[in-house]
């Protein structure tokens, strides 16, 4: 794997696994009283964001903080495509400051690559959403989530999504969140559906790993989870569709639908949800809803991802399963890379 | 001027024959003529072909002269074997009127290295809602015969139909770059399987293909000429082909680039490869040299689009669409067309200078290689093989997607009317 993050597509199944294995460690940081790894100690990460997420930055934030990094959060909202040079110089000032890691959210697809491959800057580069094209921290997130959910939190350890039926629901044609957990799923075993009305269905999606429906109810009862997607209200007045309500009476969660999923399903949702729309608050609030717990599991993803690309490049987690007040990350070795060794 | 002889040279591709030049014009075509007084030029092996005439030139000048001049665009156009180029008139002022192509026209004129024919905007500043001004175009200095708002699409039916019906009256032809605006909002690269996962927006083919279509059934309807820009789909050879077929009176040109590359280089994410129209899929590439190769298209244009730097060294969404090509024209199409074995030399000599002379009605362009025309001509050493850099271009911006590329083939000589332009590979 690159030393650097911005596609699910660039994971093997191997790197992802470690990354899931890895922020099972994380996650046990958080359950301390002193919530904090020396790993990243004299490193500094900077959070791009060339486009408004504060759930996104917040969970890198508190992601680098953990490790002990030092952050940079710098906006540049308004800039991006306008002023395309924004890009480029920003990057170097930050390389002349001598950044290790670059976090980047940018409205153009595609912008973490080049930020990534252009020589411009040698930092790591993680890509943090770009427009309509990728969002791989979400993805492994989203995969961690399930892989605790499906497969169970000490039972998954080292094990991939094998099997597992996962159906994604709702704006595919401008969902970074799709086009990564697509990837990322299909690279961890599950089989992937993806329901949307054709309008927001990708010309050229055949390619892609996974099945295509128009019908939200003849996939439920076959789904072990089901992800609901953002939909902007903004999409009805293009004529992605006609109305909400139709929208909603089509392709919404209610709790009719989720009674007919399989009593161990869940309903995952990447947030800010809709209510009402594309998830009634019936389903939202359910113990079967994950949303909640995808946010913490989304500090600890990003946690064991910056581990691996900047702290070290063995395992942070052995599989006999350490007594946890003992065990710290090694970060001896300063190769950028993640590589899967060992008991792999 | 004095005389040049051109010694074994294969003209269009044929058996090796000398050319006199004497003044302006060719003396002489034929075998074992005399060097006597004449500058001998030995051009054993290499095809001697008719000036190249590109119908579909960005030249930037006036506006954008940090992009590209009418001097540095001429001098590339003169290292790429052209001795004639059409301007577009997506400058800034537009040049939608007399004086605006006048100006172009002279500038032309007086660097010498190449022939500039402005092409007339259609509407008022590209907007595409009132005529400019078509008539004095075409009676002013520069004699406008091709009108284009190329960089966008004449949508309105009504508007495209006046034009049509207007030039008549002095036998001009529209040029149009077939897009329809809404289908394309947003666009960034070909619609297809490469955009669907690399999150980039759409262009569809039938944006292109349905203007086509509705155009020639418009040139039908009212009896003109209508030409298509840069045609770059399957489905669009197909509807031209049909309108041919039909006796519709529609002519065709298709890019270098869209002959050689495919949307799969949008992967880079590069905006060297970031064009308008959008590079294609194989698929399309291949049905586009086929109709190259069977006179569906008519020519060969370049789309010449110089972009300084800055305005490619950044995000994709953000850089500006055209790449230059004035320089590596017929490298490409003697790869793609010559060495696949779908057009000879005289194929090349048809669909790059003959074809879009008669087109562009150039006058004294696109002529036969025989006494008594004039000496336009341009020398070509097709044994060359070589990587593209950039650096050596004549243009001023450097915006090829073929840097490090290699192709086949190199202009060495270029003479426009008798006067080099470009002697040994080194501009005159």
């Amino acid at each position: 794997m690159q030393r650097h993050l911005i596609s699910a597509a660039d994971l093997t199944r191997d790197d992802a696994v470690l990354i899931l294995d890895t922020a099972e460690e994380m996650a046990r940081v958080a359950d301390r009283p002193i919530k904090k790894l020396p790993t990243l100690r004299g490193r500094t990460v900077v959070n791009l964001f060339f486009e408004d997420s504060t759930r996104t930055r917040i969970s890198f934030e508190a992601a680098e903080k953990r490790l002990s990094a030092d952050v940079i959060n710098f906006t540049a909202k308004g800039s991006s495509v306008s002023k395309g040079e924004s890009l480029k110089d920003t990057a170097q000032t930050l390389e002349a400051m001598g950044v290790d890691a670059v976090v980047i959210r940018h409205g153009a697809s595609g912008a973490p690559y080049r930020l990534a491959t252009s020589g411009w800057i040698d930092a790591a580069v993680i890509n943090a959403g770009d427009g309509t094209h990728q969002h791989p921290t979400q993805a492994l997130l989203d995969a961690f989530t399930m892989r605790r959910r499906l497969v169970g939190r000490d039972a998954g350890i080292g094990q991939d999504l094998s099997g597992k039926r996962i159906t994604i629901v709702g704006d595919v044609l401008h969902s970074r969140v799709a086009r990564s957990n697509v990837d990322l799923l299909h690279t961890l075993g599950a089989e992937v559906t993806l329901v949307a009305p054709p309008t927001l269905v990708p010309v050229g999606v055949e390619s892609w790993p996974c099945e295509i429906s128009y019908d939200l109810d003849s996939t439920l009862s076959k789904s072990d989870a089901v992800m609901m997607l953002r939909v902007q209200r903004e999409r009805m007045n293009a004529a992605f569709f006609p109305t909400e309500r139709e929208y909603s009476r089509r392709y919404g969660l209610d709790g009719d639908r989720m009674a007919k999923m399989p009593e161990h399903a869940i309903v995952m949702h990447p947030g800010p949800m809709v209510r009402g729309m594309e998830i009634t608050a019936e389903v939202a609030d359910s113990g079967r809803c994950t949303v909640v717990e995808q946010v913490a599991n989304g500090v600890s993803i990003r946690m064991a991802v910056l581990y691996l690309l900047l702290g070290g490049n063995e395992p942070a987690v052995t599989h006999t399963r350490p007594p946890v007040s003992h065990h710290h990350p090694s970060n001896e070795r300063s190769a950028h890379t993640i590589s899967a060794d060992e008991e792999k | 001027m004095s005389k040049i002889l051109i010694r074994g040279a294969k003209v269009l591709g044929g058996e090796p024959q000398d050319v006199l030049i004497d003044g302006q014009t060719i003396a002489q075509v034929g075998v074992g003529l005399s060097a006597d007084g004449a500058e001998v030029v030995e051009a054993d092996g290499k095809v001697l072909l008719p000036g190249l005439v590109d119908l579909h030139t960005h030249l930037r000048e006036p506006g954008r002269e940090d992009s590209e001049t009418v001097l540095t665009g001429t001098r590339a156009a003169a290292s790429g074997g052209y001795t004639a180029v059409f301007a577009m008139a997506n400058t800034f002022p537009v040049a939608d009127t007399a004086g605006v192509v006048e100006q172009v026209y002279r500038l032309g004129q007086e660097h010498g290295y190449c022939d500039v024919q402005p092409i007339g905007a259609v509407t008022v500043g590209l907007e595409g809602t009132k005529l400019a001004e078509l008539g004095a175009m075409h009676e002013s200095a520069a004699g406008v015969t091709v009108f284009s708002d190329d960089g966008k699409c004449v949508d309105d039916a009504v508007i495209m139909r006046r034009a049509l019906e207007y030039v008549k009256a002095f036998g001009g032809v529209v040029a149009q770059h077939a897009q329809e605006p809404r289908l394309t909002e947003g666009a960034q690269m070909n619609e297809g399987v490469v955009s669907a996962e690399l999150g980039l927006g759409g262009w569809p083919a039938v944006a292109e293909e349905s203007i086509i279509a509705r155009d020639v059934l418009l040139a039908e309807h009212v009896g003109s000429r209508v030409h298509i820009c840069h045609l770059s789909t399957a489905g669009s050879v197909e509807i031209v082909r049909w309108a041919k077929s039909r006796g519709i009176d529609v002519t065709a040109e298709v890019t270098p680039h869209h002959l050689l590359l495919t949307d799969e280089l949008v992967r880079t994410y590069n905006p060297v490869y970031k064009v308008n129209p959008p590079l294609r899929t194989e698929r399309d590439v291949m049905a586009l040299r086929e109709a190259l190769a069977d006179g569906t298209i008519d020519i060969v244009a370049t789309d010449h689009a110089p972009h300084p730097h800055e305005d490619k060294d950044c995000e994709w969404a953000a850089a500006a669409m055209g790449m230059v090509g004035l320089e590596t024209a017929l490298s490409v199409v003697q790869q793609t067309m010559v060495e696949t074995g779908l057009l000879d030399w005289a194929g090349v000599a048809d669909r790059m200078s003959f074809k879009p002379a008669r087109i562009g009605q150039a006058q004294g362009h696109g002529r036969p290689v025989s006494a008594g025309e004039p000496a336009s001509l341009t020398l070509v050493d097709t044994a060359y093989r070589g990587a593209v850099d950039p650096a050596g271009f004549a243009s001023r911006s450097r915006n090829t997607p073929y840097e490090g590329r290699e192709l086949p083939g190199r202009v060495t000589h270029t003479w426009l009317r008798g006067k080099a332009t470009l002697v040994d590979g080194k501009l005159a």
